[in-house]
């Protein structure tokens, strides 16, 4: 291990972000003046105790079972998703545009979903190929002419950022059906108030604690009215597949944030088209559900009949305004790769702004001048499926050999509208702690959106970093783990948007440092 | 009110029962390896077997009923349903599924409990040296346990299904450990009285963590009759059936009374009715009965309650019963 005995100084003073935008350091044109604070009080560690820090933190996510199920030989693995100590910086008029890209987005995608499953004027107007939407294996013709309150489909979205090498951010990728990684951000930061107090205290930093009161709120304010009830007090619950899906830590988390029920689809029955839980004293009515429950396993009724997972019936209940279901079914479509593609021009279409921020240039392959750009330039690009999430069947072509460029080529010609290509974002870099030391490593960024009357934006987000050298592949389900995201406050003031509870605890007030927070959780 | 699904109920009533089946089991194990340093040699390990039905499933597997044969299949062998690793690994199970609900503390302890106990080395670990330092930090980690549910625990419903798991799995303990030495010694009564009979009821009282109270009771001497009299009714002891059974009596009362479970009230009645009935016993009546018959009745007895506790609380199919 190199480094040992050296101060953080010495390491940061040699480091060398190899031209890629550093999320630390910024480039030569762009300079990140906001991370100052946070530099200082890095270069002020020795390396061995950042060393030790990670790898306490490490053991307590472990002990505490903060981890996700991988499936390698058929067997199911319990692993956590490695922690960087190094934070992620994100200055606060950057997020202030972030947050306002990503609330617009949401409003068109929202906006593209209604009118696909009502007028479809979209198609009509041949802003997008009808084939390409009603084709979709996601799209739900069941969903026609249902109408959602506040015409809102995707409640709880993670749209995945990236940063070029100017140091824009671009989206790579829509999450709108159940996008993860949420409570990592939350228990990232856990960690960092344990391991780092010092580093954190008196910077400015927004808060990420109260993600599960705004879900609750969102939940809520979705439940079907309920006439016939006093004092109308939703019942939320939170449905998962069960223990041994890979996310379901954070369906634990998500619930226990919320404060309600993490139910499976057993404890759930359909009598009437209304939805009931399985209780110690008898059934009770449920009125909203978050669920982590893709649309085919939902319910066997009315989608894929072999699923043991769903609750029969939960569909025609739902299509009754019986219970709300977050996100809604057939949200699939809008967060397609080929879609995805067409975002910008639906902002413009929908809401007559661009967008601000912009995708990563996509040909869509299923388009004749596309697929041969694609084909001519397969070296250059990246290729993905259009039907895969998790990193799967990914070709990097400048990564890639030669044998499998002609394994892509050969896939994109029999198939190619199943595929998409971009080019190779050079994603920007996060001063990491690796075996070598402190080095750059790639790194994007997931923020996380709740939308019920409006949208919420959490102010931190998932931040993935590739912890192998060179790779550009942060999923955790190829080998990536996670750091904690800062988002900054205006000028180093209070959090603007502080945990709700504080105001009523005497004891826990506004002007108190980060750190201090941490010992009421 | 707050209402507790049923499968969370289920889950945490088993919890309880899984770490109160390890602690037991690892009491045993401990007692019985201090008494088979004396000379007796591997036949005294039979008893164990014998203790949980194990003997046909033992033997299938190993050759004999050596020290550590008998310690490798009921500390960490896997496929052992009845080992403390099988039990350990089941209540861990449960807390998964109970994360939203039980306590941090609860899931972390568990959890690094469990990867401690699969971490073990039967070579060294479960050498006989070894034996009464595992069997005590075993103990340990399930008091632990307990100690950390009673801190922390949130005093709603799903307290009282776990304290409802932890005293009936304690009741069916206490007369499975009477039961083995009833066979053991009563067969041949050259033994009674003897040095032998002496130590065999001193193991199990200390099987029972019951050694040093029953001397309180019964400071001069030590007879079969008062030692299970002792496990069986005395009414300050916390692991004797009665103890065990006015706690689920009264937990059913108030799951009643207290939450409403109207369903509830099978289990009520049946317990209701073991407790009257171990009340107005005697262990002189007992033993003119046949002591084997009497905890033999216990058991199928508790057997029924935890069955009508699963109809009443967890087997939520049937619908007409709608709430709120």
């Amino acid at each position: 291990m190199s480094g040992s005995g050296k101060g953080v100084d010495d390491l940061l003073s040699s480091y060398d972000a190899n031209g890629f935008y550093d999320e630390l350091f910024g480039s030569a044109s762009k300079p990140a003046s906001h991370t100052e604070a946070v530099k200082d009080r890095l270069r002020q560690l020795q390396y061995d105790d950042l060393r030790r820090h990670a790898s306490d933190a490490e053991r307590e996510l472990y002990n505490l079972g903060i981890t996700f199920l991988v499936y390698s030989d058929a067997k199911a693995v319990d692993r956590i998703l490695p922690f960087d100590v190094i934070p992620r910086i994100i200055a606060a008029k950057e997020w202030a545009h972030l947050e306002k890209g990503v609330q617009q987005r949401i409003a068109a995608l929202n906006m593209f979903l209604h009118d696909i499953y009502h007028d479809q004027h979209v198609l009509k107007d041949g802003i997008i190929p009808a084939e390409l939407v009603l084709g979709n294996a996601n799209y739900r013709p069941q969903m026609q002419g249902i109408t959602l309150p506040f015409k809102t489909y995707i409640h709880i979205a993670g749209v995945d950022l990236v940063r070029d090498h100017e140091g824009t951010f671009r989206v790579l990728e829509d999450n709108g059906r159940v996008p993860s990684g949420v409570s990592y951000v939350v228990e990232n930061r856990h960690m960092m108030l344990r391991a780092f107090p010092d580093l954190m205290g008196d910077i400015g930093l927004r808060n990420v604690e109260n993600y599960g009161a705004k879900l609750l709120e969102a939940m809520c304010e979705i439940a079907p009215p309920r006439p016939d009830v006093d004092s109308y007090d939703p019942q939320v619950v939170l449905l998962s597949p069960g223990a041994y899906n890979s996310a379901y830590f954070e369906h634990i988390f998500l619930a226990r944030e919320m404060g309600v029920p993490l139910v499976e689809g057993r404890d759930l029955a359909v009598i009437d088209d209304k939805v009931y839980m399985k209780t110690t004293g008898g059934l009770r009515r449920v009125d909203s559900i978050y669920r982590r429950i893709g649309d085919d396993f939902l319910d066997p009724k009315a989608f894929n009949p072999d699923s043991l997972l769903g609750v029969p019936g939960i569909f025609e209940a739902y299509r009754k305004g019986n219970v709300a279901l977050a996100n809604a079914i057939g949200t699939g479509v809008a967060d397609d790769k080929a879609v995805y593609a067409y975002v910008p021009r639906m902002i413009k279409y929908y809401l007559g702004e661009d967008a601000l921020i912009p995708n990563v240039d996509t040909h869509i392959c299923r388009e004749p001048d596309a697929l041969q750009y694609t084909l001519d330039n397969l070296d250059k690009l990246v290729v993905k499926p259009v039907g895969e999430a998790g990193g799967y069947g990914i070709t990097i072509g400048p990564r890639a050999t030669k044998a499998e460029l002609e394994e892509c080529r050969a896939k994109l010609l029999e198939d190619p509208a199943n595929y998409i290509s971009q080019p190779m974002v050079p994603l920007s870099v996060c001063p990491t702690l690796t075996e070598e030391g402190i080095e750059p490593r790639h790194v994007d960024l997931r923020p996380f959106a709740i939308t019920a009357k409006s949208t919420w934006v959490l102010p931190g987000g998932l931040t993935r970093v590739a912890l192998k050298k060179g790779t550009l592949i942060v999923n955790s389900s190829q080998g990536g783990g996670s750091k904690d995201t800062w988002v900054l406050t205006e000028g180093g003031e209070a959090d603007p948007d502080p945990v709700a509870d504080d105001s009523t605890d005497p004891f826990h007030t506004q002007s108190q440092s980060s750190s201090s927070q941490s010992q009421s959780q | 009110m707050a209402a507790l699904l049923a499968r969370y109920a289920e889950c945490i009533f088993w919890m309880a029962r899984y770490m109160e089946r390890a602690e037991n089991l690892a009491r045993i194990l401990d007692v019985h390896e201090t008494f088979a340093r004396d000379s007796f040699g591997s036949t005294n390990w039979l008893p164990i077997l014998r203790l949980n039905a194990d003997e046909k499933r033992f033997f299938e597997l190993y050759p004999t009923a050596s020290v550590k044969n008998v310690l490798n299949f009921y500390v960490l062998d896997q496929n052992n349903p009845t080992s403390i690793i099988a039990a350990i690994a089941a209540a861990r199970e449960n807390a998964r599924q109970l994360r939203p609900l039980i306590s941090t503390e609860m899931w972390a302890h568990l959890n690094m409990f469990y990867n401690r106990l699969l971490a073990l080395e039967p070579a060294t670990d479960l050498a006989q040296h070894n034996i009464q330092r595992l069997c005590a930090s075993i103990k340990e980690a399930c008091q632990t346990h307990t100690g950390i549910t009673e801190g922390t625990f949130f005093r709603d419903q799903g307290w009282y299904f776990y304290q409802l798991g932890r005293n009936l799995e304690r009741a069916d303990q206490a007369t499975r450990v009477l039961d083995i030495k009833y066979h053991t010694l009563l067969p041949s009564p050259r033994d009674v009285g003897t040095p032998i009979d002496i130590s065999q009821w001193n193991s199990l009282l200390r099987s029972a963590a019951g050694y040093h109270a029953f001397r309180r009771v019964y400071p001069r001497g030590m007879t079969p009759a008062a030692v299970a009299g002792f496990l069986l009714f005395n009414d300050n002891f916390p692991r004797s059936v009665l103890v065990c059974m006015r706690e689920v009596d009264s937990l059913l009362n108030r799951l009643n009374s207290k939450y409403r479970l109207r369903r509830g009230t099978l289990p009520l009645e049946r317990s209701d009715e073991l407790l009257g009935n171990l009340s107005n016993q005697t262990i002189e009546s007992v033993i003119s009965v046949g002591l084997h018959e009497y905890l033999d009745g216990l058991q199928i007895n508790f057997g029924k309650l935890s069955n009508d506790i699963a109809q009443a609380f967890f087997l939520i199919d049937e619908p007409g019963t709608l709430s709120a």
